[in-house]
């Protein structure tokens, strides 16, 4: 079971998140005009990388907010969290 | 009866305390701190069991986990436990065990003849035979092969055992109680650092218990009683016996078993039998010793031999014998070992050694004492069928290959040893690369990848001396790291015998003419042969061999046998063994019972179990309740004989005449605040929000990214930022993190604000045509009337003194109105409501007569939103705004989604308007085609009409638009049902929604 450090309460135990996919999807803007691809790889086309992922988890039986947990998907190695609206360089 | 071979004196039992205990139905006696296996042993019984594909006997062949044979079914407190160890069960007064697998008895097994008939069961039988006729694989082989096949027999009855689980969190895990694990927990206990220290068996020390050393002037077992007591009292060091950590897992993860009460004839009153603990350990120090090897040889599996180690702990530990006419056979030290501590305790060995000429302090001290010693000498074949009466053995040349003449000499019993295996499986869990140590011939512990050292035996250190500086040195640097504490800890005089160079041979060779069975696999018969032909026939890969022959599968998942496995592939296929590899390790290491993994979530505790505040007004108006995801819902309130179909029925009749009453506490309620909350709706329902006015609801349908409806329900604003949202009971968790992504991740830019309001506010639907006049009763104060409060209205009142919410929305489709109240006023509402209904004859109902009125009103729910549906299919196609952008909008116009024979609800009803239609079942054209019958649509819900007094049910049907008036099949195959319906309209009941706003 992973150990995931939520940023805004500290280490805690995998069973009190949950998975949310891939951060770095961006939803399109509203009301823009997209073409079906660029849709298409909004909601279904994702990469299943193995190595560094950035993904998204929910901390939902805790402060219920959404995080960003850097994590290796082959190892589950997770080399950092960022809160939401944290920029990542 | 006499035990006679339990020695005068000596062993760690407690010789004042006798047990009884029956094997087969025969009753022994042994003594408390005795395995099942020792006390049998001590009884000269060997016979335990029976071999899984030839049926072949077998007797005990280790002393602890690793134990292949001696697996019995265990009787205790009247119930039932298959496939218990015999070597890890610890007698107490009146245990009851049995052989498995035998039939009809251990020592007449009708199964043996599988034993002639081996030649016909080779590698991959399964695989070859049964294959014909094809119709026989169901009624003949499979019965067959179930039943030939499995070793106990798990229990039918519920288990009323308690098992525990606990968490736990340390600085260091240390697995293993033997040397390196308690200097490593020595060390770093005495650093201040929080440690927990793990042994599988009841007592502590490992190693230390059997061998002949001495650390500062102390036996080996003396000294490990003297940490172990000092571990004992320190508060940052929680000791455990009869626990096995059996699982590795990510970021430093364990769990271990503690078997609280297996060792006790009754598990005492308020304790579990098992605790499993979930571990997170900051770092993990593996002390999990080495299990030793067999040497093969022709019909080693014949009960009587067994391991050297094993033959040395019975004596030491239990002080039993396994036999008075023992022969010795081993490539290493360890042999002479067991040899000096049979003929200390005045039993004359054998020791037959296969190297030329080897020296050490032990083989001098066993010269010294005139033991027996024969080099280059193997054991050819064991000889007899239940028990070993002699053994072949022959001399055998320098290169290994060529045998001498074979004599055959008396004894009874073969002690081997083919040097030693070290325990790696918890530290492959964990990720480390193993490495193959050629000086062992075996797999140690390589690179770790989780925070994880292995010490001693298990990482390949043989010597006491390296294996405690090692440990004591872990202990302390990986303390120091934690508690920044640096105790140093003065280190012990070690006092210990040289061993020389262990011989890498192992696999003695088949005489001419003859054609033993040499077992690699005791538990799962595979013997050399069977790897031999699993290559030939061309598998090369281990982990093919390992599921083509079995090897290593059974239940001690070839804790002994894995090795000689990989060997005798490296051998033939002429490569490397790191180069064969070896298979994974994956947890548990050894088996753990169900019971402990599920631990208190059974029955009632599977799941929390939530119910309205009006729950105990329910339960003595004789409700009687259905799950409803975690909540208990009443399905319908029993009046009399009624019966569920009844008393539905007589509910909704009511609510369409006169007026009901249902509690809607469950629905999910979600509170919406903030100057954006409009925008938000507006985003994430399909129908306009931003114009709604205060005071107003509005129904609305959310949509995923994908186009398919999510949930949907009624929106309320409360006050120009504050909005109430319903959702359904089964979505509500759902859409609440819904609406949390969208607004800390999609759109933070948006102010708002949501939380669940669910069991904040109980809920009472009223309904039907007399609904007004009872709302008039409740609130006199209010102006109730169409004008007043019209449909979708929403106002904020007092029911007698008590804060009220008036929504006027309908889910039955009748003139209804959604009362709510604070919970902790649930329950003064709803009596209230039954109170004042009585002069309208108000009656409750249940979750069945609220399906039935939305059903034949046409309203889609649960059923009909199962994740595969859209808008248009749910004839909800009307709410969607072609305005304005909201979640899930871009999708609607995939071709599928667009095409004009896409499906969509549709009524149903049977011709002969009384048969009812499975939920489930699917719609045909043609009862009579040929199979595959083309799909057409499926039935989403059923029930019985009360307005039409005949059945009735959704469907999602293709092409539906379409489809009204025609006549089609209802099939279902499942209950043997064939009903010729018409497709109508979905809205059965007033299509066009008068009632809700009379």
């Amino acid at each position: 079971m992973l150990h995931i450090k939520c940023p805004h309460c500290g280490m805690r135990s995998q069973n009190e998140f949950s998975y949310g996919g891939d951060a770095s999807i961006k939803r399109p803007k509203l009301n823009k005009e997209i073409s079906n691809e660029e849709w298409d790889n909004f909601v279904y086309n994702r990469k299943s990388l193995r190595g560094k992922h950035l993904e998204l988890w929910q901390h939902l039986s805790g402060c219920r907010q959404w995080i960003k947990v850097e994590r290796d998907t082959a190892t589950h190695e997770i080399f950092n969290t960022y809160r939401a609206d944290e920029e990542i360089s | 009866m006499i035990q006679k071979f339990r020695l005068q004196n000596g062993g760690l039992i407690n010789r004042d305390k006798k047990l009884s205990f029956k094997f087969n139905g025969k009753t022994y006696s042994g003594y408390e701190g005795d395995t099942l296996a020792s006390a049998l042993i001590a009884n000269g019984v060997h016979l335990v069991g029976r071999s899984f594909k030839y049926h072949r006997p077998r007797g005990f062949f280790g002393a602890g986990v690793d134990e292949p044979y001696a697996i019995v079914q265990l009787y205790r407190n009247n119930e039932t436990e298959p496939n218990i160890k015999a070597t890890e069960q610890e007698l107490f007064e009146g245990l009851e065990a049995k052989s498995v697998n035998c039939w009809p008895s251990v020592n007449f097994d009708i199964g043996a003849i599988n034993n002639f008939l081996k030649i016909f069961l080779p590698a991959g039988f399964y695989y070859k035979t049964f294959m014909w006729p094809k119709s026989f694989w169901y009624r003949v082989y499979e019965p067959f092969i179930r039943k030939a096949a499995g070793l106990g027999v798990a229990s039918t009855k519920h288990d009323k055992e308690r098992y525990e689980h606990k968490y736990e969190y340390c600085d260091l895990l240390i697995t293993g109680s033997g040397p390196s694990g308690l200097a490593s927990a020595y060390a770093a206990a005495k650093n201040g650092a929080r440690v927990i220290l793990a042994e599988d068996k009841p007592r502590f020390g490992g190693s230390l218990l059997t061998s002949d050393v001495n650390i500062g002037n102390q036996s080996g077992e003396d000294w490990a009683n003297s940490i172990i007591s000092e571990l004992k009292e320190m508060p940052n060091v929680i000791v455990k016996n009869r626990s096995q950590v059996f699982g590795y897992y990510d970021h430093n993860m364990l769990v271990m078993s503690e078997k609280v009460s297996d060792h006790l004839p009754k598990t005492k009153k308020h304790h579990p039998k098992q605790r499993l603990w979930y571990i997170r350990a900051k770092e993990v120090l593996i002390s999990s010793g080495s299990i030793e090897r067999p040497l093969v040889f022709g019909n080693n599996d014949t009960p009587g031999v067994m391991l050297s180690s094993a033959a040395k702990e019975y004596l030491k530990v239990y002080g039993v014998i396994v036999g008075k006419n023992p022969l010795v056979f081993t490539n290493n030290d360890s042999g002479y070992e067991t040899a000096i501590e049979f003929k200390k305790n005045g039993i004359n060995p054998i020791i037959l050694d296969t190297r030329v000429n080897p020296q050490s302090e032990i083989i001098d001290e066993a010269i010294n004492l005139g033991i027996e010693i024969k080099f280059s000498y193997v054991v050819v074949a064991a000889q007899g069928y239940k028990k070993v009466s002699s053994a072949d053995i022959a001399k055998i040349s320098d290169d290994k290959k060529q045998l001498g003449t074979i004599e055959n000499i008396k004894c009874d019993c073969i002690c081997v040893s083919g040097f030693w295996t070290p325990t790696i499986h918890l530290a492959s869990q964990s990720g480390n690369k193993t490495k193959f140590k050629e000086e062992i011939d075996a797999f140690v512990p390589g690179t770790s990848k989780q925070n994880e050292t292995t010490l001693g035996a298990a990482n390949g250190i043989f010597t006491l001396e390296e294996t405690l500086k090692d440990s004591f040195m872990a202990g302390q640097d990986l303390s120091k790291k934690i508690t920044n504490n640096d105790n140093k800890i003065s280190f012990p005089n070690v006092v210990e015998k040289k061993s020389s160079q262990y011989d890498k041979f192992w696999c003695v060779p088949l005489p001419k003419g003859k054609n033993y069975k040499r077992f690699l696999d005791f538990q799962n018969d595979v013997a050399v042969s069977d790897i031999e032909i699993a290559l030939k026939e061309g598998y090369r890969s281990i982990e093919h061999v390992k599921r083509y022959t079995t090897l290593g599968m059974a239940t001690d998942q070839g804790k002994t046998s894995n090795l000689n496995g990989l060997q005798l592939v490296s051998e033939i296929e002429n490569k490397v063994v790191p180069a064969v590899g070896h298979t994974t390790f994956r947890p548990p290491y050894t088996p753990i019972s169900i019971g402990a993994i599920v631990g208190r979530e059974v029955g009632k505790h599977s799941k929390p179990t939530r119910k309205s505040p009006m729950h105990s007004w329910h339960e003595k108006n004789n409700a009687v309740f259905v799950d409803a995801g975690v909540w208990l819902r009443p399905r319908y309130y029993k009046q009399g004989s009624e019966n569920l179909f009844e008393a539905s029925k007589r509910e909704a009749k009511n609510v369409r005449t006169n007026v009901g009453v249902c509690d809607v506490t469950t629905l999910g309620k979600i509170d919406i605040k903030g100057p954006d909350a409009a925008e938000l709706l507006n985003r994430v329902y399909t129908n306009a929000w931003l114009k709604l006015p205060v005071g107003k609801a509005r129904y609305g349908v959310m949509l995923r990214e994908d186009g398919i409806v999510m949930d949907d329900g009624t929106t309320t604003r409360i006050s120009e930022n504050h909005y109430h949202m319903t959702t359904t009971t089964a979505q509500a968790a759902n859409v609440l993190s819904h609406l949390e992504y969208y607004l800390q991740l999609v759109w933070p830019e948006l102010n708002v604000n949501v939380v669940s309001t669910t069991e904040q506010w109980a809920g009472a639907a009223i309904a039907g045509p007399k609904s007004r006049k009872l709302l008039e009763k409740l609130f006199p104060n209010n102006d109730v009337s169409n004008e007043g409060l019209p449909f979708m209205g929403y106002m904020e009142s007092d029911l007698f003194g008590v804060k009220a919410r008036i929504f006027r929305i309908s889910f039955s489709g009748e003139l209804a109105y959604e009362v709510n109240v604070e919970s902790d006023n649930g329950q003064f509402m709803w009596e209230k409501i039954i109170e004042m209904g009585q002069e309208f004859q108000v009656q409750p109902y249940g979750t069945e007569a609220l399906s039935t009125l939305r059903i034949e009103m046409g309203h889609v729910a649960g059923s009909e939103l199962d994740g595969r549906t859209i808008s248009y299919d749910t004839s909800l196609e009307g709410l969607i705004s072609k305005k304005k952008d909201f979640i899930g909008k871009r999708s609607l116009n995939r071709e599928a989604f667009t095409s004009s024979d896409r499906q969509k609800i549709v009524g149903v009803v049977p011709l002969d308007k009384k048969t009812s239609i499975p939920e489930g079942s699917h719609l045909v054209k043609d009862a009579k085609a040929p199979l595959p019958n083309k799909k057409l649509g499926h039935i989403s819900a059923s029930c019985w009409s009360v307005e039409h007094d005949n059945p009735f049910s959704l469907a999602i049907l293709k092409d539906g638009k379409n489809m009204i008036g025609e006549k089609l099949f209802v099939m279902s195959p499942l209950k043997n049902k064939v009903i010729p319906v018409e497709i109508v309209s979905s809205h059965y009941v007033d299509p066009k929604g008068e009632r809700v706003r009379s």
